[in-house]
């Protein structure tokens, strides 16, 4: 699996589990289906474009920045959207992000990069 | 000792010294003595460069084309062979300018220099096994570390020596797994008495009194320390869970950390939010 996969994949699912922890809070109950959903794409976003500096740049160090940097203005853009709810929505984008930029790093291979 | 008996010991070794005259070689100073012969620096007067030339103690010269065959970065090359005009045969070779590996270590050696040089000592026995070669006498007195952190496996294979009692395994026969052996009395030699338990459970099992219980060839031996240093299980010891959850937790210490600060946030935030 290359870098730009194994980051979307990484994305989706940390994305989806970062969505699904909104159930604890009842006043989003009604829209938790958006929410995972737009978590999801965000995380796949974020881990997409990870994967893709992992395959030029193998750095933990520099993947974990940018992941993170990738996380909070993703998560700015979607409380943006909502005027609302910044802490909740950037902070723990932030730290997702980070462990989507750790995770393609040290998973996936780099073999297309390395055939040219 | 008086005054004649000085006189006598000069005498001696002024006429074990090798006459080169024939040779284009010209003897700087001593270097080293074994069992097998000496080990002289000297100088290539038609190259003008310092060798060192082994005389050794018979005619047979085995041991240099021994040594030629294995053509490897970490096994000194030969030069030239000959014979002195007594009848002994000599070999010129590379003179390494550096430390014997006891000595190197005598400094402030970390794990993982320490380690590099055995991984360096078993890829020159792993490539002379390949091609039939035993070392028989493997022992720090026999590892030189160059200035540069180059290893050189020197004294190969001579039929005549049964190797050196700490070194030595207790086979009656001296095969590839008797190297094995040797290979893990170096490693347990290099390690520092805090050691991990994986590494004396690799120094244990290369050095187990049955042959047959000890790795298959060098390279398993290497692929352990390999596997140690990359923070794997290693294949001589069976590790108890909670020491397999502990080289868990310092392999992915960074993802443990960071999935930490993530919960952290999500109880940060909750909290906050029902104050």
């Amino acid at each position: 699996m290359n870098k730009i996969l194994a980051g979307a994949l990484f994305g989706l699912i940390l994305g989806a589990i970062d969505g699904a922890t909104a159930w604890f809070y009842p006043e989003t109950h009604s829209a938790i289906g958006g929410i995972l959903v737009g978590s999801s794409i965000k995380g796949m976003l974020v881990g997409l474009l990870s994967g893709w500096y992992a395959r030029r740049v193998q750095s933990t160090k520099s993947g974990i920045f940018l992941g993170a940097a990738l996380g909070l203005l993703f998560a700015f853009l979607v409380a943006l959207m909502q005027h609302a709810h910044y802490l909740e929505i950037m902070l723990p984008g932030f730290v997702t992000g980070a462990i989507i930029g750790f995770l393609t790093q040290r998973t996936g291979s780099v073999k297309r990069l390395a055939e040219r | 000792m008086d005054v004649s008996d000085s006189v006598l010991d000069h005498l001696r070794h002024v006429a074990a010294l090798p006459d080169l005259a024939d040779t284009r070689f010209e003897l700087e100073s001593e270097i080293g003595r074994g069992g097998m012969g000496v080990v002289y620096a000297a100088r290539d007067r038609q190259l003008d460069r310092r060798v060192a030339l082994k005389v050794l103690d018979s005619a047979l010269a085995g041991e240099a084309q021994l040594i030629a065959r294995l053509e490897h970065p970490a096994v000194v090359p030969v030069y030239e062979t000959g014979t002195l005009p007594d009848g002994r045969a000599f070999y010129a070779m590379k003179l390494v300018a550096g430390a014997r590996l006891d000595r190197h270590l005598a400094g402030t050696a970390s794990l993982g220099e320490r380690l590099r040089v055995i991984r360096r000592v078993g890829e020159a026995l792993a490539f002379a096994h390949a091609r039939g070669v035993i070392h028989r006498d493997l022992k720090p007195q026999n590892v030189m570390v160059g200035a540069f952190g180059e290893v050189y496996v020197m004294d190969w294979g001579v039929e005549a020596v049964a190797g050196t009692p700490a070194f030595r395994a207790p086979d009656t026969r001296l095969d590839r797994r008797s190297d094995i052996y040797a290979l893990g009395a170096l490693l347990q030699f290099i390690l520092p008495p805090s050691a991990p338990p994986a590494l004396r459970a690799i120094v244990a099992k290369a050095m187990h009194a049955e042959p047959a219980a000890r790795y298959a060839d060098v390279r398993a031996l290497l692929a352990d320390i390999e596997r140690f240093q990359e923070g794997l299980a290693v294949e001589a010891w069976a590790e108890p869970p909670w020491h397999r959850l502990r080289r868990f937790a310092s392999r992915n210490a960074v993802l443990l950390w960071l999935l930490a600060a993530y919960a952290g946030v999500k109880f940060l935030l909750f909290f906050l939010r029902n104050l």
